[in-house]
């Protein structure tokens, strides 16, 4: 097994799940917190990056495109939590579910209205499209670099803004007991829409990262929605820190799966067999090791409340 | 419900008439998501020759009916039913992807109703399941990439490393490269249809060393994929050959002058001398305001046969094996100039080398270099034992 | 609506309704439209779908979020049954009845062991799980999905391919297994179920082996799911693996929450709005997706007694 192919692979687990970090981010407080499941998290990734992708192309300018995307998704975010969602938190989670799924569809066809069926292109700034050295032959896209560091820039500032700061010592009163938050006087529904406000720019940010690697089309937040569930279930619902383990854990074991595994099985199989059972053993093993998580350890990793 | 009873007068007068009146074009095709602009040229040029013709076909008025697959067998399917047994078209066409024409062929070919691809050409109706309905104006799925290894075999490179989705256009892909390519294939690798990100597969090639790389990634995933090969720095590397479909003008729109300097082949040029493509080129560039790609050139393609069909028997299209009989003689000048169909209903055609430059215009495009295959007839052909019309 | 464990069926609403589904085929064909048939075939089809997701949801206080991979799985069995040349409807059906029940036997003995919204999880990351496997089958279809090579044969002389036969056998089958259900929920086996959705802890205190019950819902609903994917792969002429997918589960959930949960036959009211609305709002425009998710959050924000009854179960467990 070659040594720089399996550097490269660790980088490219690396940056896949640091991206799910600052997606699955949000979606743990929101839940812990607000004890809310948000289906329609996926969507507002997406609109992040039609959001980066229109300003991109407007402006040519790849930085305000992310910083506009997040802004104004955080904005939709506060938004949709003060008129829609925030009637939410009291009910069940059967009809959380649903309702949001429904704004799933609602969100889907929106941006098909608004920016039609084909999906749009956002391309890295000039200055990163190319390689950069890391030595020794190994050659990595500069672009994934700069996300890399980004989520772990992200990951950093996150740990200091809930262990450091008084609004992370609410949020983490809140995820731990709600009801104890609220006696003692914590402005619970300002919180509640920060900590959604601050999720869906999370969100943006991811969907703005990865539109120039992947494409911006509609449902592009669907497959990393479900990818999203599993990190905060392995991490522990309402833990930033279960959610950025879970997300390179899970980041890790999807893309050494995907490469490792079929490498692997080409020994005994025939190639075009071991193309296709190595990513679907790569996608099992990653709802595996869940539902093991939730058997086991039905709190997660890190759970948030006591 | 509105639509069902003016459907259903239109029924009662059509039936009044002595011949028919209309045509129903069943155009399904992929509108949406990152490979659109596939369906989308296809569209629009078919649309185009329509318009040309004052929206008849051979005389008569036609009427298209568009609908997206989305890329979707599931999709495709339920929108076939809809075509067939509500709509009751009498043509369909326009399918991009080879999993959707497999998945929506058998319901159409037992409906008998005529099934003519804009670009679809798979291996499972040119052989010995060729049927007297199906008929590919474009190419069979292997053409191309046939063109490709002969070119890469006379080009003398000696090892390559293969990669396409894993679906029957891109089996049928690395398949019909490796008919004509005498080098060492070093290692074959197969994505995922839709599959976006490469990391992986790049950091595989990498690996393997090879002096060239095939690649068959059609529509938005080979625009993603040549901007990552880029990105990781392998075009520095190695060589990158395409069939046609990766490097044409949606393409070299998305990712611009990396792509310079790179072969790939086709059947079909935009600079091809004849008259027709003069023609198309031109009225497609000033109704759309841009250059048309293969996928354009097929759609135009299509709309002429059914055109010279349709007036060859008059506008009957009732009358099945009369038509069935025109549609084969294919009597119409295509934009590629002669054709002509095999006994199997597929082209015996000619394929071209490309190379993209940067035309007196500054403009980034294709050009055409030389003849790679004269008159080829794809290889099931010979499997095929349908009777003629 | 009432907390009553008796669910009884209104012949009077009931007998017209069959009567009327009976004639609809010749009030199709007079009307030359024969397409619709299509489409009321696969309303059933989602119909009985839909019912047996209830038994688990309406009934049982139990939201699965994975049922499509029931209804998947029968319809892969009936697939793969095809391949290997098992034609007879007598035979591969019941076959997929069966791998459903064992398939959801297995999952449930899992699940089941959680509770709510970790419940709700599992139950999704095992249908993706299924998902995944089937897109591995190469050998049938793979993501393409496996196709049909003909419908299953069911009586010498009636071809399923004809829409008009395979709408009479749909309705038959559909029936019959919409009438066991009803019997399901009726019996006491039902009405402890229900007791079990109503207070898990006081059942347990009294005795009752509440993780069988469960399980036994879950199987027998894993099992009609099957017979509905069954059918699904003989309309479409091909299983895929969308149909496992968790939009399918989700809109299987739609349905139930429509028709309102815990009525028997709401589902069905669910699939006829649900999926008429797809016919007849796609006709307008492609963005019929919109309204359907619209409706949804409409409901769930202004609900109907139906779901609040369901709600304040669900608090309590």
């Amino acid at each position: 097994m070659d040594a720089i192919l399996l550097a490269e692979q660790a980088l490219n687990g690396l940056q896949f799940g640091l991206m799910l970090f600052l997606l699955a981010a949000g979606l743990t407080l929101v839940f812990g917190i607000m004890d809310m499941i948000n289906l329609a998290h996926g969507s507002l990734y997406m609109v992040g990056a039609y959001l980066a992708a229109s300003v991109a192309t407007a402006s040519g300018s790849f930085v305000l495109a992310v910083l506009a995307a997040m802004a104004g998704t955080a904005v939709l975010g506060a938004l949709l939590e003060g008129s829609l969602l925030r009637h939410l938190y009291q009910r069940d989670h059967l009809h959380q579910v649903l309702a949001t799924f429904g704004l799933i569809l609602m969100a889907n066809e929106a941006v098909r209205m608004i920016w039609g069926p084909e999906a749009l292109s956002l391309n890295p700034p000039q200055a990163l499209s190319g390689p950069v050295e890391l030595g020794a032959e190994l050659f990595y896209p500069a672009y994934r670099l700069m996300i890399i560091a980004v989520g772990l820039a992200v990951a950093v500032l996150l740990y200091f803004l809930v262990a450091h700061t008084r609004l992370g010592m609410l949020v983490r009163a809140g995820a731990s007991n709600r009801e104890m938050a609220r006696i003692m006087g914590v402005r619970v529904r300002l919180v509640f829409t920060l900590v959604f406000a601050i999720g869906a720019a999370l969100c943006a940010l991811a969907g703005a990262l990865l539109g120039p690697l992947l494409a911006v089309q509609v449902g592009m937040g669907e497959s990393v929605l479900i990818l999203a569930f599993v990190v905060i279930v392995i991490g522990g619902i309402g833990s930033v820190r279960g959610a950025f383990v879970g997300a390179l854990l899970v980041g890790m074991v999807d893309t050494m799966g995907r490469t490792l595994l079929p490498m692997s099985l080409r020994a005994v199989l025939p190639p075009s067999v071991a193309a296709n059972l190595g990513p679907a053993l790569a996608s099992i093993l990653i709802y595996v090791l869940m539902a093991g998580v939730l058997f086991f350890r039905p709190q997660g990793l890190f759970p948030a409340r006591g | 419900m509105k639509k069902t009873i003016a459907a259903l007068v239109l029924a009662g007068l059509a039936s009044a008439a002595s011949a028919t009146d209309q045509i129903r074009i069943g155009f399904m095709s992929t509108l949406s998501g990152p490979s659109a602009a596939l369906g989308i040229d296809i569209r629009d040029a078919f649309a185009l020759a329509l318009k040309a013709n004052g929206g008849r076909l051979g005389g008569v008025p036609a009427e298209m009916i568009v609908v997206d697959d989305q890329m979707n067998p599931d999709t495709g399917k339920q929108l076939v039913a809809r075509l067939l047994k509500k709509d009751r078209v009498d043509v369909v066409t326009g399918i991009v992807f080879s999993n959707v024409m497999l998945a929506v062929a058998p319901a159409i070919l037992d409906n008998q109703t005529f099934l003519v691809s804009a670009n679809a050409g798979p291996g499972a109706y040119s052989g010995e399941g060729c049927n007297p309905y199906f008929y590919a104006v474009s190419w069979q799925n292997d053409g191309y990439h046939e063109a490709a290894g002969h070119y890469a075999t006379t080009k003398g490179l000696k090892n390559v490393v293969l990669l396409a989705p894993n679906y029957p256009a891109g089996k049928d892909a690395l398949t019909g490269f490796k008919r004509l390519y005498k080098g060492q294939v070093v290692d074959e690798i197969y994505t995922k249809l839709g599959q976006l990100d490469f990391a992986a597969e790049l950091a595989q090639v990498r690996a393997a060393k090879p002096e060239a790389v095939y690649i068959f990634q059609p529509g938005g995933m080979g625009i993603n994929f040549i901007k990552q090969w880029v990105a990781a720095g392998l075009n520095r590397q190695m060589t990158l050959i395409t069939p046609g479909f990766s490097a044409d003008e949606d393409v070299i729109k998305a990712v611009g002058d990396p792509m310079l300097g790179m072969f790939n082949t086709s059947h079909w040029a935009h600079d091809l001398g004849n008259a027709e493509n003069r023609r198309f080129v031109a009225d497609f560039q000033k109704e759309y305001g841009r250059t048309p790609t293969v996928y354009a050139a097929q759609g135009y393609d299509t709309a002429r046969l059914l055109d010279a069909a349709v007036r060859e028997i008059k506008g009957r299209v009732e009358d099945k094996p009369a038509f069935g009989k025109a549609l084969a003689a294919a009597p119409f000048k295509s934009v590629r100039g002669d054709f002509r169909f095999n006994v199997n209903h597929f082209p015996v055609q000619s394929y071209y080398l490309r190379q993209i430059w940067r035309d007196p215009g500054g403009r980034v495009t294709n050009k055409l270099v030389s003849t790679v295959l004269t008159n080829h007839a794809d290889f099931y052909a010979s499997a095929c034992r349908m009777k003629p019309w | 609506m009432a907390t009553a464990l008796h669910h009884p069926a209104r012949a009077g609403v009931l007998l017209p309704a069959l009567a009327g589904a009976a004639l609809l085929p010749a009030l199709l064909i007079w009307l030359d439209e024969p397409f619709y048939l299509v489409l009321a075939s696969r309303i059933m089809i989602y119909a009985l779908a839909a019912i047996s997701l209830n038994l688990l949801v309406g009934f049982g206080g139990m939201v699965s979020f994975g049922h499509a991979a029931y209804f998947g799985t029968g319809a892969y069995v009936v697939g793969i049954a095809a391949t290997h040349g098992l034609q007879s409807a007598w035979l591969s059906w019941p076959l997929a009845m069966a791998m459903a029940a064992a398939a959801a036997a297995l999952i449930g003995v899992i699940s089941l062991r959680t509770r709510g919204v970790y419940f709700i999880m599992i139950t999704l990351a095992f249908a993706q799980m299924m998902f995944y496997v089937f897109v591995s089958l190469k050998e049938y279809g793979g993501e393409d999905g496996l196709a049909l090579g003909a419908r299953s044969a069911v009586w010498p002389g009636l071809d399923l391919k004809s829409d008009t036969v395979f709408y009479y056998v749909t309705l038959v089958v559909v029936v019959a297994a919409i009438g066991l259900l009803w019997r399901v929920v009726n019996s006491r086996f039902g009405q402890t179920l229900q007791g079990v959705r109503e207070n898990e802890t006081r059942m347990e205190a009294s005795g009752f082996p509440v993780m069988r019950i469960k399980l036994a819902a879950f199987v027998i609903a894993g099992a009609m799911a099957g017979l509905a994917g069954a059918l699904a792969a003989n309309q479409n002429d091909m299983a895929s693996p969308g149909m496992l997918s968790w939009h399918q589960s989700g809109m299987l959930l739609i349905m139930v929450i429509l028709g309102g949960v815990g009525r028997f036959l709401g589902p069905a009211l669910g699939a006829v709005v649900l999926l008429g609305l797809e016919e007849v709002v796609s006709g307008y425009t492609l963005h019929w997706q919109f309204l359907v998710g619209a409706v949804l959050v409409a409901v769930v924000l202004f609900a109907p007694d139906g779901l609040a009854t369901l709600g304040r179960r669900w608090r309590r467990g």
